[in-house]
């Protein structure tokens, strides 16, 4: 302990920010919300290969127009999520509130979307447990438990990140979030992107794939 | 301020608030460690109460239901609730960042949340007991499609352990960034206490395997609830599925469990021989290793299910290469014990039993990783005595090693040496008595998790049981003198008492709640020492 000299620390009295190490938290946080749709991503590897036939004729019944309605929905919030960053680096608070709010508007609209192809699925029978699924061969059962896990749970995400993103809306609307200190903002758009990725991998292996 | 230990703090808030709502790491550290110890000491007190069961063949004290209720409980809380959070929870968010040299982990706040969340999990765990269908009884692998049928708790313990995951997963995290973020200037990765580097890949794994547990326990719960077919056969799910996604998360748990448990020997071995750690960069690589493979050979777990031959092999192949690091760290503790100064205090003598017991349990899992006596072995006593082995004598004697080792430290008190020493020859001669015979029971045919045996095994379960006893004696010496200890009112001032070289010995005793006044340079690697520059 002798040979360790001690230095002046500088920071002590200042409140201790690291966006580095915020940015990294998100990441990481990131990495882990990948797995856990990796492990669904896994399972849906395995039976769509145990039960090909069954997981094509299943898919056709699905609406592949509200599919890329939502698509197109969720990329365009993407863009608009990054656009409120960079608007609030160029220190244009109100332009990038504007943009923030058309982000979780669209994250509305793909959920009202979503709201009403379920609820299509579910009037004409096809749930779990529902009065159409008895009738069907098991790899229909199968992909219908897969399409309602995955997508709810995607959903159940668009939900979070929306909350997200009203808080960061409420941020920048009291200057908590500035041009020099973005980092949440920054933060809550990875979330958002995060949520729009899982997606461009749910469209294809539910809707297109035929 | 800073003139304060972290016991004594009075902030914002005081007494119990103090602690519940502090995000001080080492007040985290502490409340993890009394959390613990409760839930410790019940699932000790389960598998007492199994041992007594299996004194004699047929009914003893209870019928086969409780028997199942019991190992599946004995199970969860010993895993979920002490071996997989213990060592990162209390003595990794106590002492990684004095260690770095920080003031704190890189976010308290979520530090903290985390602590609820395993609390929360925790008391879940016991509610299942107490209401609608009675104790879970599934085993602690929750298998399906039993626990799908079963009319116990399954959901409601499951969600519990899906509550634990996120605290496991958000301590990794933060782990990660503060290893990452809030090393001391100077201190390179190289520089980096062991116990560091064994933390450090345990949080990666923490975080890369628990969102597959996370999803696997809400597929189950969504299973009850609904009915969604994907791991139930009667509706075209394959259990074999399950099984893949429940040990890709499990394996690597295990070693969750012993990476950092192994990082604490690399603090204390090079303590106690007042010598400079051998092969620093092969133990912390090692470390690295051990995750990365531990991650790749879950299906050992599944040899007898009818998994194809070609994956039996290439999981057995990696099985097999776990050992290579595993016995690097070895022969380097071994090697840095030679031509030291040797001083038998209390946690070298823990870490002395605990090379004993891992070496026994990991040659035997190389016995059940060989395909051909795999198959002869598995569902056996055999696997219940090796995974005791590595789990209990690996992790749960190092927690012994870590609590005398660190408790001076953490409490200013100090213990009675005599006694702590006299506790762990009891507890290590307990040990072997308790689960050696469970090896020759599995290789003569005895299955695990029944409550009857044939007459023929009764010698061997007898000797056992007693074991059960003289071991229970060691852990309540060993806690009844810590207690004594943590009571005392004379408080120890020596910042140093084991003549330890990493930060955590510059620091007062017990140490003040911003840890450090000046944030230290480092100018030289964890273990050397004065003679050697």
């Amino acid at each position: 302990m002798d040979n360790e000299s001690v230095m002046e620390n500088k920071h002590t009295e200042h409140i201790h920010r690291d966006d580095v190490g915020s940015k990294m938290g998100m990441w990481l946080f990131l990495f882990t919300e990948l797995i856990l749709f990796g492990g669904m991503f896994i399972l849906y590897a395995g039976y769509r290969f145990m039960y090909a036939d069954s997981f094509r004729v299943a898919a056709m019944r699905l609406d592949t127009v509200v599919g890329t309605v939502n698509t197109i929905l969720l990329l365009t919030s993407s863009l608009t999520a990054v656009l409120s960053l960079a608007a609030i680096q160029k220190k244009q608070k109100l332009f990038s509130m504007y943009l923030l709010v058309f982000t979780i508007v669209c994250g509305g609209a793909f959920l009202i979307n979503k709201y009403f192809e379920w609820s299509t699925k579910i009037h004409h029978g096809f749930y779990p447990r529902g009065p159409e699924m008895a009738d069907l061969p098991d790899g229909e059962v199968v992909f219908y438990g897969l399409y309602y896990v995955m997508t709810g749970l995607h959903a159940l995400h668009v939900i979070v990140g929306m909350v997200f993103l009203t808080f960061m809306l409420v941020f920048v609307y009291k200057e908590k979030i500035t041009f020099d200190n973005s980092q949440k903002l920054e933060n809550a758009g990875l979330y958002w992107h995060l949520v729009d990725i899982i997606w461009i991998f749910l469209f294809p292996l539910f809707y297109l794939i035929h | 301020m800073n003139e304060v230990s972290y016991l004594k703090y009075e902030g914002k808030h005081n007494g119990l608030a103090g602690w519940l709502l502090s995000t001080d790491h080492k007040r985290i550290g502490v409340m993890y460690l009394a959390a613990m110890i409760v839930f410790f000491l019940t699932a000790v007190v389960f598998g007492l109460l199994m041992k007594f069961e299996m004194l004699t063949p047929g009914r003893t004290i209870m019928g086969p239901q409780t028997y199942n209720t019991l190992f599946t409980l004995h199970g969860v809380m010993m895993i979920f609730l002490f071996i997989i959070p213990g060592l990162p929870a209390i003595f990794g968010n106590f002492f990684l960042p004095i260690m770095l040299g920080a003031k704190d982990v890189a976010f308290p706040r979520i530090n903290l949340l985390s602590w609820y969340f395993y609390i929360i999990g925790a008391l879940m765990i016991l509610a299942s007991l107490l209401f609608g269908g009675g104790p879970i009884d599934t085993g602690w692998t929750f298998y399906v499609p039993y626990s799908l049928r079963t009319g116990t708790n399954v959901t409601f313990a499951v969600f519990a352990a899906f509550v634990l995951g996120f605290s496991s997963i958000l301590t990794g995290l933060n782990f990660i960034t503060t290893i990452h973020r809030m090393r001391a200037p100077g201190m390179n990765w190289f520089r980096m206490p062991l116990f560091a580097w064994g933390l450090y890949a345990t949080a990666w794994i923490q975080l890369l395997a628990t969102p597959i547990l996370g999803i696997t326990l809400l597929l189950i719960m969504l299973e009850r609830i609904f009915g969604i077919g994907i791991f139930d056969p009667a509706l075209g799910g394959d259990p074999l599925l399950y099984q893949h996604m429940f040990w890709i998360y499990s394996h690597p748990a295990v070693y969750i469990m012993i990476l950092p448990a192994m990082g604490l020997v690399s603090e204390i071995i090079p303590t106690f021989s007042k010598k400079n750690i051998f092969g620093y960069g092969p133990i912390a690589m090692s470390s690295l290793a051990i995750a990365f493979v531990g991650y790749l050979v879950w299906g050992h777990h599944m040899f007898s299910t009818g998994i194809s031959d070609t994956s039996r092999a290439i999981f057995s192949l990696l099985t097999f290469l776990v050992a290579i690091p595993s016995g690097v760290k070895v022969f380097n503790w071994v090697a840095t014990l030679y031509k030291g100064s040797i001083d038998l205090r209390p946690p070298l003598l823990f870490v002395l039993i605990f090379i004993i017991l891992f070496s026994i349990g990991g040659l035997t899992g190389l016995v059940l990783g060989s395909l051909n006596t795999d198959i002869h072995l598995t569902d056996t006593y055999f696997v219940v005595a090796h995974f005791h082995y590595v789990m209990f004598g690996g992790m749960g004697t190092l927690f012994f090693a870590a609590l005398h080792y660190w408790f001076p430290k953490m409490f200013g008190k100090m213990y009675n040496e005599k006694i702590a020493a006299i506790g762990a020859w009891t507890f290590a001669i307990g040990f072997n008595v308790l689960y050696f015979p469970m090896f020759i029971l599995g290789y003569l045919g005895m299955p695990r998790r029944y409550y009857d045996y044939l007459p023929e095994f009764r010698n061997l379960h007898v000797i056992s049981t007693i074991g059960s006893w003289i071991m229970v004696t060691g852990i309540f010496i060993i806690v009844i003198n810590l207690l004594k200890g943590f009571l005392k009112k004379e408080m120890i001032t020596d910042i140093n008492p084991w003549g330890g070289t990493t930060l955590e010995w510059t620091v007062p005793t017990p140490p003040p709640v911003e840890n450090f006044d000046k944030i230290p340079v480092i100018t030289r690697g964890p273990y050397e020492r004065d003679e050697h520059k």
